[in-house]
């Protein structure tokens, strides 16, 4: 709470440290026991007592009926599908629209924007009654384009690549055409290779979002299906598999939860940039 | 959060503007194209259709539809579901709202506060940001077990008697707005690391000049002021993220006990998806949709009125 004071002893700064520390511990209870409860047996679990470790360790038991079970890993394969899916069609969609909007003049730019600046407004779930009634009609529930297509534009992309290609310098556009590139030559020489710090943020935020997403699977995907991603593969197994038994269950959550946490673990800058750099305007 | 306008005037004489123009114009509608086709197809015709399909009685399989005004609303007013659903949303909006926001403030300040464990304690903090909220509901599930969960042991070991934390209608809505909390306070700090860090370090080198000494003071004449436009930005998208709750009520209660934690988008989702009650469900929607878009209008308002602090 006190600039400059940044190099205090450590004694003065115990007190701070002690707090953090606390709250730390309690924020990270849920993965604690979520990690505990998945290595004990199921009358250990139930014995209500308050200790942390397993008396007697059953991996096999519970993390053995979820791979049983349950193709956890063909969940985590769909999710990793999905997630690739939309980034590669979000990208390609809203990189190009961006550097248009941000560099290129035309008439009906104003008006483009207009309406980026309106999708802005509508959240995800505001469209899904219609497209759901259009994929019914024309089949395509249950694919893996039913969860893909709806995600494919992000118009919360377009204002982003266009805000980050407008602080580009024209003259590198400008140059480019001097050389006699053609604006299609630009775009994928110039423009694509630039964009990478804002497509990196992008790209974190798109997939943490749509991994974690259960709202639009959920209604995309029905039965039983082998399209399930890791969210809904978690309460499929909730629901029909283990009702109690907590003990696999922590098991399928704490395997559905090591991706992206790892992944998060590896590239804790990159990613607290991305999402907040991205989340700021969505 | 500000515009960079960079000047981009073109010193091109007119005849080779021209040229340039008109090829620009059309490389500019093709690059463009593919993003207004899909914007177009799953976000502007979904969007018209639904507020369209909210003043039908339409239902999925039925082979008519009728136009039936504003029936849907007068039915929602009515309706006690969605009085206490809408009423569940504004109470979670209401609690984690507040507690998020002054939460990841003074987690900001506390990191912030010293130089040992910074990405550490950050790290921490924000790892409910990544995590798949439903494998992290299960786990709440299983710490609030009214028997055999943690959260009761140790009360029971102090001579309490804990709650049915989520079994129970009196308690739901405070155990899922723990969660929410929970889930959204580290987003908030970060954003607070983010506006604390643009502070310029010499204020406060003039504040100690003109006798602001105390830490508290410090940060009622310097920090807070500065603050403003990042808080408010952070209240309003905490605002709109606690409206748009629906994992947790899906993975614990689907709205239960007895409708006790029904939310606006678990509501619509039941109504529509369950029921296929489409004409009712969307009207739901369009209700969701005027609220976000109203927070956000207002937020940009206020912003544009603020934004001229310094």
């Amino acid at each position: 709470m006190i600039p400059g004071s940044n190099d205090r002893s450590l004694l003065a700064d115990l007190p701070r440290l002690a707090i953090l520390s606390l709250l730390g511990l309690l924020f990270l209870m849920p993965y604690i026991w979520m990690v505990s409860v998945s290595l004990k047996p199921l009358d250990e679990v139930w014995r209500a007592s308050m200790s942390l470790i397993p008396e007697t360790l059953a991996i096999d038991k519970n993390y053995g009926r979820v791979f049983r079970e349950v193709p956890i890993g063909r969940y985590l394969l769909n999710g990793a599908i999905v997630c690739a899916g939309i980034l590669v069609f979000q990208l390609a969609f809203a990189l190009p629209a961006g550097y248009a909007l941000a560099k290129l003049n035309f008439r009906g730019r104003e008006t483009l924007f207009a309406f980026v600046m309106l999708g802005l407004l509508i959240p995800a779930h505001v469209p899904a009654i219609p497209l759901y009634i259009a994929f019914a009609k024309t089949g395509v529930l249950n694919t893996y384009a039913a969860l893909i297509a709806p995600s494919t534009i992000s118009v919360f992309a377009i204002f982003m690549f266009r805000q980050f290609f407008r602080a580009m310098p024209d003259e590198l556009i400008q140059a480019a055409r001097m050389d006699g590139l053609g604006e299609w030559s630009i775009v994928w020489r110039i423009i694509v290779p630039n964009a990478w710090p804002a497509a990196t943020a992008f790209a974190i935020f798109s997939v943490v979002a749509h991994w974690n997403d259960l709202f639009w699977p959920l209604i995309a995907v029905s039965g039983k299906g082998d399209l399930a991603t890791p969210a809904l593969g978690v309460i499929y197994f909730r629901t029909e598999e283990a009702g109690d038994d907590f003990g696999a269950l922590m098991a399928a959550a704490t395997l559905t939860t090591i991706p992206l946490v790892a992944a998060f673990l590896l590239a804790q800058r990159r990613f607290i940039e991305g999402i907040t750099m991205t989340g700021l305007k969505g | 959060m500000s515009d960079l306008a960079l000047p981009s005037a073109l010193a091109a004489t007119a005849p080779q503007a021209d040229r340039i123009g008109r090829g620009e114009a059309i490389a500019a509608w093709l690059l463009t194209a593919p993003a207004i086709i899909a914007f177009v197809l799953m976000l502007l015709v979904p969007t018209l259709a639904v507020v369209a399909i909210a003043f039908t009685d339409y239902e999925l399989g039925a082979t008519s539809l009728r136009f039936i005004g504003l029936a849907n609303f007068a039915e929602l007013m009515e309706d006690r579901g969605f009085v206490t659903s809408f009423r569940n949303t504004a109470f979670f909006v209401a609690v984690t709202t507040p507690a998020s926001v002054i939460g990841g403030l003074a987690l900001a300040l506390a990191i912030e506060g010293g130089r040992r464990g910074r990405t550490f304690f950050r790290a921490v903090f924000f790892l409910p940001v990544v995590s798949l909220m439903v494998a992290m509901a299960t786990a709440f599930q299983y710490m609030f077990h009214p028997t055999i969960g943690p959260v009761n042991a140790l009360l029971r070991s102090i001579g309490v008697a804990g709650p049915n934390w989520l079994g129970s209608s009196d308690s739901v809505m405070w155990t899922l707005s723990i969660i929410g909390v929970w889930e959204q306070v580290g987003f908030n700090m970060v954003l607070f690391l983010a506006g604390l860090t643009a502070i310029p370090r010499d204020l406060y080198a003039a504040a100690e000049v003109d006798g602001v000494r105390s830490g508290w003071s410090r940060f009622w004449t310097v920090t807070w002021p500065l603050l403003g436009p990042t808080t408010l930005f952070v209240l309003t998208i905490t605002m709109i993220r606690s409206l748009r709750v629906f994992d947790i009520v899906a993975t614990l209660t689907q709205g239960g006990p007895n409708k006790a934690s029904e939310v606006l988008l678990y509501t619509m989702y039941t109504e529509g998806f369950t029921f296929f009650r489409m004409g009712y469900s969307a009207a739901i929607t369009v209700v969701f949709l005027a609220v976000v878009v109203v927070l956000m209008l207002l937020q940009t308002r206020l912003i544009d009125r603020r934004v001229h602090y310094g």
